[in-house]
């Protein structure tokens, strides 16, 4: 007798996108993340087309002569996944116009992580979206450049040791920027933007949907444990994002139309130690030298936090 | 039939473009290849077009558009000029690579610094190792046939490798010529369709593009690369031939002038061709033995064809319009050296011209010809030297 | 399941050579999708989860979670585990939300000799 099928069920029925083999680290956040995303497409009856920026998910997915991807896939470079997804996105618009393709099934999603979103490839996103082509754009965000060995990106956060922002000696702090918040950019562009988490899935699902559904660009910006760059335990990967949005350091909100609103209130938002502890990449801080940069993450995360809210309640 | 139009270069390159009508164009202004977009934007305002015009927000993204648009099986163009294409330089290797038949005609231009914006072949000559191949026109008629040659040759099976078009700036941008444009459908009918091998938007075939080639693979896509733009030879040629037979105008690899039986022989491409062409003419009145080759596909390099025409020369004056840093000659001229090497034992020297927009004009070819018969006589001539340049 | 010899490996002839630059697809294209597939990241693993149906609610939070694609379902439901792709991160066991936990990590070693069953009574000490 068939058991009743439950949504995951349902989401479990579609052939998998991206398929296994690849050589991503053992827990690695990339695919759990990108494997929701298409699963989520699949299930609302789309084709996806992707464009993947040059990061750890494009070398260890498409690794020749091998490929995980059943999907039509391309891979041009690092800063340029936005301008390559607004071509076949311009492609498809043509060849429809022209009565050369018939499929209104057809969307198109560009992934990237923090180095090709935030950082070398802002300029090919902001263009596109500003273009307004059809695409979601989904920013793997591991707070580093992860494929070159953890360097910090402008959304690297404050108080984080990276390879380029290194901690000894002298120096007990890190990185001493504060990250960008390039969902507000994104949002500035009068586009649906959208700040995830793996963790809160179907939180992340919904947020798929809404983007697929735009006539227009989309962004979303998920966060993804680095196993290997924050260094800890594979298991947590999907522990740390929850901790994350727990601790209101990574805020799910979302930007329509230009207002803001809050999707996740934690009812008991918990201290920032319970997510920077256990990740080498914070180790420093739970030293003495380290304390003063703890409580100033703390009152960075609450006064992003309460403005988010503000923000939320007076209606924009 | 076709009609004589007095029009500039870019306005030509710009009505190929309209006739060839592409499913996508991705561009982004910058002189002089500028007014090839303006009047792009302008045919589709008026209706005289249906392209899909991405208006991109640097050339990078340009040329990163074309390759996702070329991949998902459309044709597809761009022009740009300068630092341009210097920022286009990474992408170019990708779009090759992925044997994207991407059609770019570009307007030479000095690269900066300091900053000009004239005629000048350092941009074309830096990316001429990026696997595309690349045709040196003369005048806006050649422009505005080779556009349309470039798509054809571009699309051949064999081939199936971006091609760039090339013309001077302002030399051949900016001036207004009279020209031949061809009937609309006449064009259409010689481009035909393009049917992709592979294509991003087939979601029934999924396939994947770009992946990355670790040291035991990428060696073999390169070669295997290469016999692409290596098979664009005789394309270009036979594609050529056959724009004649239709259209009554066609070029070949290398254009020989007067230099069957020439002793004395310049070597050159783009603009630069009139100029020693009234120079040679000059020189075979005063009874010199006075010829030109023009290399009109650059890449791939047409080996036989320059060893044939130069094989009988006494001596070999090659114009180069850029300055390969710190290399024994320029680019054209290491070229042709290579290919004379075992073949002519005779002096083959190198002219450097027309760097930044400088003038070179007919009297300074004839001085060229002039030293190319001390040269023959076994004078002793600088290896390299720079005509039309303050000492 | 092996995954050995039943596929032509991707690059390679049928005698298991790799293909020379003549006989390769132009533009570095891999036209066969999702071959990775026939890759073994089994090889990875230091430890395995093992599964227990019988208390498994079927809830498919290891599936939603695993980055490998190494849960195997059957129309939608939770089957079992695909040794030949799951690199044993254990976040599967992390996400199992039953009490005790349907899905638990056994040392590679140890499970290496035991079959299907074996593993089964040994990770959950089952009589």
């Amino acid at each position: 007798m068939a058991k009743k099928l439950s949504f995951l069920n349902k989401l479990a029925l579609n052939k998998e996108s991206l398929e296994g083999g690849h050589r991503l680290c053992p827990g690695c956040g990339h695919s759990i993340i990108i494997r929701m995303v298409l699963n989520t497409a699949l299930q609302e009856g789309y084709q996806p087309v992707m464009s993947n920026a040059t990061g750890c998910l494009e070398v260890c997915t498409g690794l020749y002569p091998y490929s995980s991807w059943n999907i039509p896939w391309i891979h041009n470079a690092f800063e340029n996944a936005a301008a390559t997804i607004s071509g076949a996105e311009a492609m498809y618009r043509s060849l429809s116009r022209r009565g050369k393709l018939d499929n209104d099934k057809i969307v198109f999603i560009a992934f990237g992580s923090d180095g090709g979103t935030y950082d070398i490839g802002l300029q090919a996103l902001s263009g596109a979206a500003e273009r307004g082509h059809r695409f979601l754009y989904v920013c793997d965000d591991n707070e580093a450049y992860q494929n070159t060995g953890n360097q910090r990106s402008s959304a690297t956060p404050y108080g984080t040791r990276t390879t380029t922002s290194a901690v000894g000696a002298i120096d007990p702090i890190g990185k001493k920027q504060k990250r960008k918040e390039i969902v507000e950019i994104m949002g500035a562009h009068g586009i649906y933007a959208a700040q995830a988490s793996p963790s809160h899935w179907m939180d992340l699902i919904k947020k798929v949907k809404k983007g697929l559904k735009q006539n227009g660009p989309a962004y979303l910006n998920v966060i993804q444990p680095c196993t290997t760059g924050w260094g800890y335990d594979p298991k947590d990967t999907i522990n740390y994002a929850k901790l994350a949005v727990e601790t209101c350091i990574w805020p799910l909100y979302e930007i329509e139309n230009r207002r803001s609103k809050v999707n996740v209130k934690p009812k008991n938002k918990l201290p920032v130690e319970a997510y920077l502890k256990g990740q080498k990449r914070y180790a420093h801080l739970f030293t003495p030298q380290g304390k003063e940069t703890l409580e100033r993450i703390q009152k960075l995360t609450d006064e992003r936090w309460e403005f988010l809210l503000e923000r939320e309640k007076a209606g924009f | 039939m076709s009609k004589r139009v007095a029009l500039s270069g870019n306005e030509a390159a710009a009505h190929a473009i309209r006739q060839i009508n592409p499913d996508v164009i991705a561009a982004f202004p910058i002189t002089p290849s500028t007014p090839i977009p303006m009047n792009v934007s302008q045919f589709i305002a008026d209706g005289k077009m249906t392209t899909e015009f991405v208006t991109v927000e640097s050339e990078h993204s340009a040329i990163s558009a074309c390759v996702g648009a070329s991949a998902s099986g459309g044709r597809v163009m761009t022009a740009t000029s300068a630092n341009g294409l210097a920022l286009m330089f990474e992408i170019l290797y990708i779009a090759s690579g992925m044997r994207l038949p991407i059609v770019a005609p570009v307007v030479a231009r000095a690269l900066s610094g300091p900053l000009n914006i004239h005629g000048d072949f350092s941009d074309v000559y830096g990316v001429r190792e990026s696997g595309w191949v690349e045709l040196f026109c003369q005048d806006s008629q050649e422009f505005y046939d080779t556009i349309i040659q470039g798509v054809r040759i571009a699309e051949t099976e064999s081939v199936l490798t971006p091609v760039m078009p090339i013309a001077d700036g302002f030399d051949i941008s900016h001036t207004v010529e009279n020209w031949y444009m061809e009937d609309d459908e006449a064009v259409k009918e010689f481009i035909g369709e393009y049917h992709p091998k592979f294509s991003l938007l087939d979601t029934k075939h999924p396939v994947t593009f770009g992946a990355w080639a670790p040291p035991d693979w990428y060696y073999e896509n390169r070669r295997n690369q290469l016999e692409g733009l290596l098979s664009a030879y005789e394309a270009t040629k036979k594609i050529d031939q056959e724009f004649g037979e239709k259209f009554g105008r066609s070029y070949g690899v290398i254009e020989k002038y007067r230099s069957d039986d020439a002793e004395l022989i310049v070597v050159g491409m783009g603009a630069v061709s009139g100029t020693i062409k009234d120079a040679v003419d000059q020189m075979r009145e005063n009874g010199v033995s006075a010829g030109f080759v023009r290399v009109k596909l650059f890449r791939p390099f047409p080996y036989k064809d320059v060893i044939d025409a130069l094989k009988g020369a006494k001596a070999i004056g090659v114009f180069d319009r850029c300055i390969s840093a710190g290399a024994q000659t320029a680019a054209l001229c290491t070229d042709v050296r290579s290919a004379m090497y075992g073949n002519s034992t005779v002096p083959i020297i190198n002219y450097t011209y027309g760097l930044g927009g400088r003038d070179t004009t007919v009297e300074h070819v004839k001085e060229v010809i002039e030293q190319l018969k001390d040269a023959a006589e076994g004078k002793t001539v600088s290896p390299v030297n720079y005509i039309n340049l303050r000492a | 399941m092996s995954g050995k010899n039943d596929f032509i490996i991707p690059g390679c002839d049928k005698n298991g050579n790799l293909l020379g630059w003549r006989s390769i697809e132009i533009g570095g294209m891999v036209t066969e999708a999702g071959n990775s597939r026939t890759y073994e990241t089994g090889s990875w693993r230091n430890e395995q989860p093992v599964w227990n149906a019988d208390t498994c609610i079927d809830c498919m939070m290891c599936w939603l979670g695993c980055p490998d694609t190494a849960i195997i379902t059957k129309e939608g439901h939770m089957a079992g585990i695909d040794y030949f792709k799951c690199k044993g991160c254990g976040i599967c066991v992390e996400q199992c939300p039953t009490d005790p936990k349907s899905l638990t990590m056994l040392p590679e070693e140890e499970a290496k000799d035991l079959s299907l069953e074996e593993k089964i009574k040994t990770a959950f000490n089952k009589e």
